[in-house]
């Protein structure tokens, strides 16, 4: 069978997608594409299926939070500065065919972050999305499973963001359980 | 007068539980009515391997669905990660992946060596070569040893933990720990090899096919454990890609990919050895499969250990910026008293970008996201767990078979709950 010659990622995004494709970045010889996020189920699902692009593996799907450093202001042409928003969360993809990796960025706002889920493009993304969700607060819209996952489901929070505290849980003694049980509607009896 | 009292209270913790309604959509629709049998197994199930539950849904005896519940062993690594400096943080990649600590190591390593731009010296790349596969026989032992006890064979536990107990002694020799040993390290390996590791890896190369062989014949024509794998567990490669699985349980359904083979690092593309694949994607195959890693890592190590005799050199990095002196420089040099200060203090900063970077670990793809910050301190790590990404491929696996074939198939793809929760 004849293995179709390999295309630049890059410019068959552009190419299909054109304005939704917002920046490029190539870094260590890795490139990520930022897309907009209402596209981004489209734009994996094109990654996945088109010929000569073939991404058929979702590696991984991480979240950062930039917070507390610039984000959100003019993009100044810095390229790894280009930061429209608070969080951003990296699809990882994979071809097996023609053997390369592929980073496609979204970025989500402070207030009530929200992105389409890539569950409907790949099954595999359903845990990762889902440890986002619970560690990030990142909601996914339309994710088949909205329930914590690492965390307990009494908790508050969302430890993986930049201004939660590395601290620790108060320990309950006699003196001050009462007052750390009140923050624990779920866990009584 | 009790039994009411006791009957009450039964009543009141019904009430607490939350009704089905919580698990709408994610259990069929028969669970609802009672039609189906909803059973929790573990978290302190044995063959669960660590502390993972999993809510089945049973139609009689047969696995309608199955809800894994994860987080019982989760201990923030990658938020305590981001508190320390990028040397520092590496002890804590050991407690991951707690029966291969070698190759969270090395993931972790890899990383930081990529985004630091880094170079390894190669007598540091064979010996990084010769720990990740004795890792991968000492983390294949323990799978075989727990996954035949799953499924009653009691023996073999004894004779693979005979045998891990002579790695984790060569472990010990290099590194002075015999699990946590934090010995890969951003630039290199902890140090080189004592005197006494050669002659003490070539007896185990020498003793270690022939107790291969021993498992073999204990195991792959028993009829029972043929009786127990073959036509279990069963995955097609679409749906085991579609699901993101890597290593021994995407190459049990035939997909040749391995990240030693398709994207070499420390080397790996000089060395000969082959990569078994399955055909059935059964748990029988995925078995067979690991059985001949042991030999593949038998004929890789007999190729570093004998690069090791004649390649001499640096093991680690002599880039004073980031990699610290030797003990035995900072009696004579200024220069490496300050460099020692200043990277066991401060660190070094990394730039403030990101990369993704994957190797393949006994269990399959541990993938690292690595953002800097540009000062000493990640902005974010996050490790992508071959554990993980295979509890949650569990419902697709075992949808079908019975509730006896769940403990076969949770032991055929090799999960740890630490690699899973982090």
């Amino acid at each position: 069978m004849e293995i179709p010659a390999a295309r630049d990622p890059v410019s068959a995004a552009r190419d299909a997608f054109g304005d939704a494709v917002l920046h490029v970045k190539q870094f260590r010889g890795e490139t990520t594409l930022v897309v907009e996020p209402a596209r981004l189920p489209e734009v994996l699902d094109f990654l996945r299926v088109s010929s000569g692009l073939v991404y058929n593996m979702l590696s991984d799907v991480s979240a950062v939070d930039y917070y507390p450093d610039d984000y959100g202001d003019e993009f100044d042409g810095d390229e790894s500065d280009y930061r429209p928003g608070r969080f951003a969360v990296s699809y990882h993809i994979l071809s097996m065919l023609y053997n390369r990796r592929l980073r496609v960025k979204v970025f989500a706002a402070e207030e009530d972050p929200r992105l389409p889920t890539a569950t409907v493009v790949w099954p595999a993304a359903n845990w990762l999305e889902r440890e986002i969700a619970d560690m990030m607060g990142i909601t996914f819209d339309g994710h088949p499973d909205q329930r914590r996952l690492l965390m307990p489901e009494d908790w508050h929070g969302h430890p993986h963001r930049r201004d939660y505290p590395l601290g620790k849980e108060t320990v309950a003694f006699s003196f001050n359980e009462a007052e750390i049980r009140k923050h624990k509607p779920f866990a009584q009896n | 007068m009790a039994i009411a009292a006791q009957a009450q209270s039964i009543e009141e913790q019904r009430k607490w539980e939350g009704s089905l309604d919580e698990l709408r959509g994610l259990v069929s629709e028969r669970a609802m009515t009672g039609e189906t049998m909803l059973l929790n197994m573990g978290p302190h199930h044995p063959s669960t391997h660590g502390v993972l539950r999993l809510l089945l849904e049973l139609d009689g005896e047969e696995i309608v669905t199955c809800l894994p519940d994860i987080g019982f062993l989760h201990t923030g690594i990658e938020k305590s990660l981001e508190d320390k400096s990028y040397e520092k943080a590496l002890p804590l990649t050991d407690r991951m992946d707690y029966l291969s600590p070698m190759s969270n190591n090395m993931a972790y390593s890899c990383a930081v060596e990529k985004l630091l731009d880094l170079d390894v010296p190669e007598r540091g790349q064979i010996i990084r070569v010769i720990c990740l596969e004795l890792a991968r026989c000492a983390s294949h032992l323990v799978w075989l040893g727990t996954h035949a006890i799953d499924m009653g064979a009691m023996s073999v536990l004894l004779y693979a933990f005979r045998e891990r107990e002579r790695v984790l002694g060569m472990f010990e020799m290099l590194s002075g720990q015999r699990m946590m040993s934090s010995y890969i390290r951003p630039g290199g390996v902890w140090r080189d090899v004592p005197a006494e590791f050669l002659p003490t890896i070539k007896q185990f190369l020498n003793d270690f096919p022939a107790k291969v062989d021993d498992y073999e014949a204990l195991l792959t024509q028993n009829p029972i454990w043929k009786d127990r794998a073959q036509g279990v567990g069963v995955v097609e490669p679409d749906v085991a890609l579609a699901h993101g699985m890597t290593g021994p349980a995407l190459r049990g359904s035939g997909v040749n990919w391995d990240l030693r083979k398709a994207q070499p690092y420390s080397g790996y593309e000089t060395y000969d050895f082959n990569v078994p694949l399955g055909e059935h994607g059964d748990v029988y195959d995925r078995y067979l499969i690991r059985i001949q890693e042991f030999r593949e890592s038998m004929k890789i190590l007999n190729q570093a250990v004998a690069r090791l005799e004649t390649v001499q050199g640096p093991y680690r990095s002599e880039n004073r910026k980031y990699v610290p002196p030797l003990r035995s420089e900072l009696g004579q040099s200024m220069e490496a008293v300050i460099h020692h200060f200043k990277l066991w203090t401060y660190g070094y900063d990394a730039p403030d970008d990101e990369i993704y970077s994957a190797i393949e670990s006994p269990r399959g793809e541990i993938g690292c996201y690595l953002h800097g910050t540009g000062a000493n301190k990640p902005r974010r790590v996050h490790f992508k767990t071959p554990s993980f990404i295979h509890i949650s491929a569990l419902p697709v696996m075992s949808s079908g078979y019975l509730l006896a074939d769940m403990v076969a198939i949770i032991g055929s793809v090799d999960i740890v709950l630490g690699d899973c929760d982090r």
